[in-house]
C-alpha cells in the first residue's frame, strides 16, 4: 500500500506538488492523468525517491520512505520503475539488461538470474531477442525489455512514467498488452499515461492532476462520464474531441 | 640516411640492449604504455573526485587537475628529479622519475576526458540503475563507467599519442629513450645531424600516426554504434515483418 499524507514539493519557487493526500491499496491499478506540467511525473517519482519531497510523509507498505535509517537501495528493489525513454543499458545485451540487477544487487547466481530473465522475456514475447542489443530493437520492443528488467527484481509495486509516449503509434499496443497482463496478475500499478483507452479498460481508479494538485480521484466510469472538477471536465471533453 | 638506419637501427630501436639497459624506441613504448596503464585508474579517481558532492574531495581533485594542467611537463620532471631525492633522502632512478611525472601529468589530462564521458551520458542511465536498487558505487562501476570509457576510447587513444611524444622529455634527465638514443647517435656521427633528426622525426611520426589512425577507426566504429541507437524506419519495418512471420 502507498499512502501520501500532506505531501508538498517545490522546485525552487515552483510549487510542484501541493497537499497531496492519497492512498493506493495493494493490487490496485491507478492511472494518473492531466495536462503536461501538472506534476504527474513528479508525483510518480517521489514514490521511489527519484525525487525528494520537502513536506509531508509517504508510506510504502507501512515504511516511511523518508526515514533517515531507511536503506534506499533495498527499498527501491521493491518498486519497479518504467521510464518514458526506456533507459536500457546500451552496453549490455537484452538478457544482461534484465539479469544485471538480480545478480549485482539482489545477489542471485548467474544461472538463477538467467533462468528468470528468459522466463520474463518469454512473458513479454521477446525470448528470441535475448542476445540482441537494445539499439537493435524497435521502441516497443525496448520498452517491453525495460518492463521485464523492472520485473526481474520481483517487485510488488510497478510505476510507469508515460511508458508509451515515446513510441510510434503502431507499437503502443504491444506495450499496453504487457501492462494489461500485469494488471490482471494483481500487481499494484501506478501509471502516468495519456492512453485513456487503457485507463478505461484496466484502471481501478483515475487520479486527475492539475497545477500540482490531485483535482479528481474517481473510478474510470465516473471520470469519463461525469467528471466533477471543471478542469477534469475540460480535459475529458478535449479527449473526446480528438 | 638509409645507411645510418642500416648501421645503427639497433641503437635507435633498443638502445644498448641486451649488453646494457633497454633504450631507444622500445623504452619510449615501455614508458608510454606503463604511463597510460598507471595513469588511467588514477584519472578515473580524479574524475570521480571532480564530480564528487563532498567539498573536500571535490576541491582536492580540482586543485590537483588545475595545478598539473597549468604546469609544463618539463617543470614537473625537474621537480620530481630534484625534489624527490631531497624528500626521500635517496637518489631516484631517472626512469622512475620520468614515469612518475608522466603518470601525474597524464592522470590530470585523462581525468578531464573521463569526466566529460561521464557527464555526457544521458542522466536516465544512472536513474534507471538507481531505480533498480543499484547504489552510487555500483551504478558508477557497472553502468556509468563502462559506457563513459567506451565512448571516450578515441580521446584516450589520442592522449596516448601525446604521451609517446612527451616521453622525449626524458632526454633532459638522461633517460635513454628514443630522443636520447638519437642524440647519442648524432654525437657519435658528428656530421649528420639533419639525417639523424629526420629519422627521429619520422619514427615519432610513424608511431604516433598509427596510434592516431587507431583512434580514428575507433571513433568511426563508436559513431556507427551510436547511430544504431536511434531506430531508423527501415529497421522498424524489418522488425515488424520479422515479428509478423
Amino acid at each position: 500500500m502507498i499512502r501520501f499524507t500532506k505531501v508538498n514539493k517545490w522546485y525552487g519557487p515552483d510549487h510542484a506538488l501541493i497537499d497531496i493526500d492519497v492512498v493506493i491499496p495493494q493490487g490496485e491499478v491507478v492511472v494518473v492523468c492531466g495536462p503536461s506540467g501538472s506534476g504527474k511525473s513528479t508525483f510518480l517519482r517521489t514514490i521511489n525517491r527519484l525525487e525528494n519531497i520537502q513536506e509531508g510523509r509517504i508510506l510504502v507498505d507501512g515504511t516511511d520512505i523518508y526515514d533517515p535509517k531507511l536503506n534506499v537501495n533495498r527499498f527501491r528493489q521493491k518498486i519497479g520503475f518504467v521510464f518514458q525513454q526506456f533507459n536500457l543499458f546500451p552496453h549490455l545485451n537484452v538478457l544482461d539488461n534484465i539479469c544485471c540487477a538480480p545478480i549485482k544487487v539482489a545477489g542471485k547466481s548467474k544461472a538463477q538470474a538467467r533462468a528468470l530473465g528468459l522466463q520474463l522475456l518469454e512473458r513479454v514475447g521477446l525470448e528470441h531477442k535475448a542476445q540482441a542489443y537494445p539499439q537493435q530493437l524497435s521502441g516497443g520492443q525496448q520498452q517491453r525489455v525495460a518492463i521485464a528488467r523492472a520485473l526481474a527484481m520481483e517487485p510488488p509495486i510497478m510505476l510507469f512514467d508515460e511508458p508509451t509516449s515515446a513510441l510510434d503509434p503502431e507499437m503502443v499496443g504491444e506495450v499496453l498488452q504487457v501492462m494489461k497482463q500485469l494488471a490482471k496478475g494483481g500487481m499494484t500499478m501506478v501509471c502516468v499515461t495519456h492512453e485513456m483507452g487503457f485507463a478505461r479498460e484496466v484502471a481501478d481508479r483515475i487520479l486527475f492532476m492539475d497545477a500540482g494538485r490531485i483535482e479528481e480521484d474517481s473510478v474510470p466510469d465516473v471520470f469519463f462520464a461525469n467528471p466533477r472538477h471543471p478542469r477534469a471536465r475540460a480535459f475529458v471533453a478535449d479527449l473526446s474531441g480528438h | 640516411m638509409w645507411d645510418i638506419i642500416q648501421n645503427h637501427y639497433q641503437l635507435l630501436l633498443l638502445g644498448t640492449f641486451p649488453q646494457g639497459p633497454l633504450g631507444g624506441l622500445a623504452l619510449t613504448l615501455v614508458l608510454s604504455i606503463l604511463g597510460l596503464c598507471i595513469s588511467f585508474p588514477l584519472s578515473i579517481l580524479l574524475a570521480l573526485g571532480r564530480l564528487s558532492k563532498f567539498p573536500p574531495v571535490y576541491y582536492l581533485a580540482t586543485t590537483i587537475v588545475y595545478v598539473v594542467r597549468g604546469t609544463p611537463l618539463l617543470m614537473l620532471i625537474f621537480w620530481s628529479y630534484f625534489l624527490l631525492p631531497l624528500l626521500i633522502g635517496n637518489t631516484v632512478n631517472p626512469f622512475v622519475t620520468l614515469l612518475c611525472s608522466l603518470v601525474i601529468y597524464e592522470a590530470a589530462y585523462l581525468s578531464e576526458v573521463v569526466r566529460a564521458g561521464i557527464v555526457a551520458l544521458p542522466p536516465g542511465q544512472a536513474e534507471a540503475a538507481r531505480a533498480l536498487g543499484f547504489g552510487r558505487a555500483k551504478t558508477m562501476i557497472y553502468i556509468v563507467l563502462p559506457q563513459a570509457i567506451y565512448n571516450m576510447l578515441p580521446s584516450i587513444v589520442s592522449q596516448f599519442a601525446s604521451l609517446i611524444k612527451e616521453t622525449s622529455l626524458g632526454y633532459v634527465i638522461s633517460v635513454h629513450e628514443l630522443t636520447s638514443a638519437a642524440n647519442r647517435l648524432n654525437s657519435e656521427l658528428l656530421t649528420k645531424p639533419f639525417e639523424v633528426f629526420a629519422i627521429l622525426a619520422l619514427t615519432y611520426f610513424l608511431v604516433c600516426s598509427t596510434v592516431t589512425f587507431i583512434a580514428h577507426v575507433l571513433e568511426r566504429r563508436i559513431a556507427k554504434r551510436r547511430q544504431g541507437q536511434s531506430i531508423t524506419p527501415s529497421r522498424v519495418h524489418r522488425d515488424q515483418i520479422y515479428e509478423s512471420q
